[in-house]
């Protein structure tokens, strides 16, 4: 590496950090998060934060409610197709929020999901996933869960499976929408799963989408 | 001139007896937990003391709050009502086609009304809210269509911004009013309302957990009590009574405004109970510790204020 480039990239990490702080900030604005360790704890090293999935501001929100020692080593894994889509957006995928960046084209990708996701729970990182796949705008609390945390799970079966309800988030800034109500949200962290050895794909997600509504608070 | 220019040393002689009591508070909090737990394991004595350090910063952002004069006060105020505007809508019923509405709550209507009460414009910010507000947002929400639980959420949000909004701005709006003989002292009007209310407020809390027996609204909140009531009540009077060379009042009228005023925020934290009840929380919040929310702390401040303003304004000043 030249002295030229290593500058660059120390000032691309730096103002990356700097950005990160910034849009924490602003999130701790809007919505005045509320973070609520009922059954886990703030750990480090890895696991999975597993989430309802209602705006793209989700994964920022875990972000912001985790102590900053965690933060860094936390991981949200997000979808390629859009994050690499503008330049801005490519800075905060990859640099701000070092996203694990996952093709939702099956047909257009080279490496698999599953096996960037193990990849980065091996070199030590925390991963925020989202099971439903994409943004949930039905009146259903939670959609279907897609296979890839039975994969992930079956691949890594001693690493805690951490589900995260939150509340609000969709009306602070629904699908679609560019500017953002400030109201206050919750995000609730609850007991930790495993995979049992031999439980089968739909009996494990059942449970993982179980554990999940489990925290969902009595009022919508 | 700012409002507190004539005001100045009367505002200093009430912030250091509001310091004094503080400072009692604060050494009765320490004794109490020293004496009794240490340790930290009584929920009641770690909760007064969290309360009486909330009590240190509030009153310390108030007192620069005057300093800063009208504007202070109006920024302030415009400030609590947005933090008090984001716990209430939270609760509310609402839908994503009302996503425009909620914007505006934020970023127009509050800021209109803040505006209109730091120009003193009395015909426009009294109604801008009863008025245009409630005629035109719920437009903007049927302009998107979907009609389930419509009249829920506009009413609800209505009721939000009654609450938040136009009711809170009534305390800046103190500012504007001109009365005989007292004029650049109207800062203290706020400062004797936000006193009184939040002593009768405090020794109800006091009173209640000294002698509370028998509650007045079992279903709503325990911690009422008609004890603690006709307690806090007598003495936020009497301390109202005793502050009339702050205001424009007679030592007799200064009760009479003591007593409106402490009911009226009795009142206040009554109906918010009930709705955190209907909504099924406990605090409206977590961002002042001890206390809870804002509206946890501005119930009462919220019902008393436009009252207080009123009869003031109608009897009292000349515009």
């Amino acid at each position: 590496m030249t002295f030229a480039e290593r500058v660059k990239a120390i000032a691309l990490a730096t103002l990356a950090r700097w950005a990160g702080g910034a849009i924490s900030l602003f999130a701790r604005f809007v919505t005045a998060p509320r973070a609520i360790w009922s059954g886990s704890l703030p750990a480090a090293g890895p696991r999975v934060y597993f989430a309802n999935h209602t705006s793209n501001a989700d994964f920022v929100l875990i972000w912001t409610v985790l102590p900053p020692a965690l933060r860094r080593r936390t991981r949200p894994v997000a979808a390629l197709d859009y994050w690499l889509t503008s330049p801005l957006r490519a800075f905060a995928g990859r640099d701000v929020f070092r996203a694990v960046l996952i093709d939702r084209r099956p047909e257009a990708r080279t490496t698999d999901p599953v096996e960037q996701m193990v990849t980065a729970l091996d070199e030590g990182s925390a991963l925020i996933l989202f099971p439903e796949g994409k943004r949930n705008t039905s009146d259903d609390p939670l959609l279907p869960f897609k296979s890839g945390l039975y994969h992930l799970a079956r691949q890594r079966p001693d690493i805690d499976l951490v589900p995260v309800w939150m509340s609000n988030l969709n009306h602070v800034m629904p699908k679609g929408e560019i500017v953002p109500v400030p109201l206050i949200c919750t995000v609730t962290f609850g007991p930790a799963i495993r995979i049992a050895p031999d439980e089968p794909k739909d009996a494990f997600l059942a449970r993982a989408a179980t554990a999940l509504l489990d925290l969902k608070e009595p009022r919508s | 001139m700012t409002p507190s220019a004539t005001a100045g040393p009367d505002l200093a002689i009430l912030l250091l007896g509001v310091g004094v009591l503080l400072l009692i508070a604060t050494m009765i909090g320490q004794v109490l937990r020293e004496t009794l737990a240490p340790d930290g394991s009584n929920p009641v004595i770690e909760n007064l003391n969290a309360r009486i350090a909330a009590w240190w910063a509030m009153v310390f952002l108030m007192s620069v709050a005057f300093i800063a004069g009208r504007v202070g006060v109006v920024v302030l105020f415009a400030m609590l009502s947005f933090s008090a505007l984001r716990e209430f809508l939270s609760l509310t019923t609402k839908s994503v086609a009302d996503h425009w509405s909620l914007a505006a709550a934020f970023f127009l209507i509050l800021p209109v009304q803040f505006g209109l009460v730091a120009m003193d414009w009395y015909g426009f910010y009294s109604i801008f809210v009863p008025v245009y507000v409630f005629l035109l947002l719920p437009v903007v929400s049927a302009l998107r269509g979907k009609p389930d639980r419509f009249l829920d959420r506009v009413a609800e949000t209505q009721w939000a911004l009654m609450i938040c909004i136009y009711c809170i701005s009534h305390v800046p709006a103190l500012l504007s009013l001109q009365i005989p003989g007292f004029e650049g002292r109207d800062v203290l009007l706020i400062a004797f309302l936000i006193f009184v209310v939040q002593f009768s407020d405090v020794m109800q809390y006091v009173w209640g957990k000294l002698l509370g027996r028998h509650p007045i609204a079992p279903a709503l909140s325990p911690s009422k009590t008609w004890e603690g009531f006709v307690g806090g009540t007598a003495s936020a009077v009497l301390a109202g009574t005793g502050l009339w060379w702050l205001t424009p009042f007679t030592p007799m009228q200064a009760a009479g405004m003591s007593l409106v005023i402490t009911l009226m925020g009795f009142f206040g934290g009554l109906v918010m109970s009930a709705i955190k009840r209907d909504k099924g929380i406990k605090d409206w919040g977590h961002l002042i510790a001890g206390h809870g929310g804002f509206i946890d702390r501005l119930d009462s401040v919220i019902f008393a204020a436009p009252i207080f303003f009123h009869l003031t304004r109608y009897f009292w000043s000349t515009t």
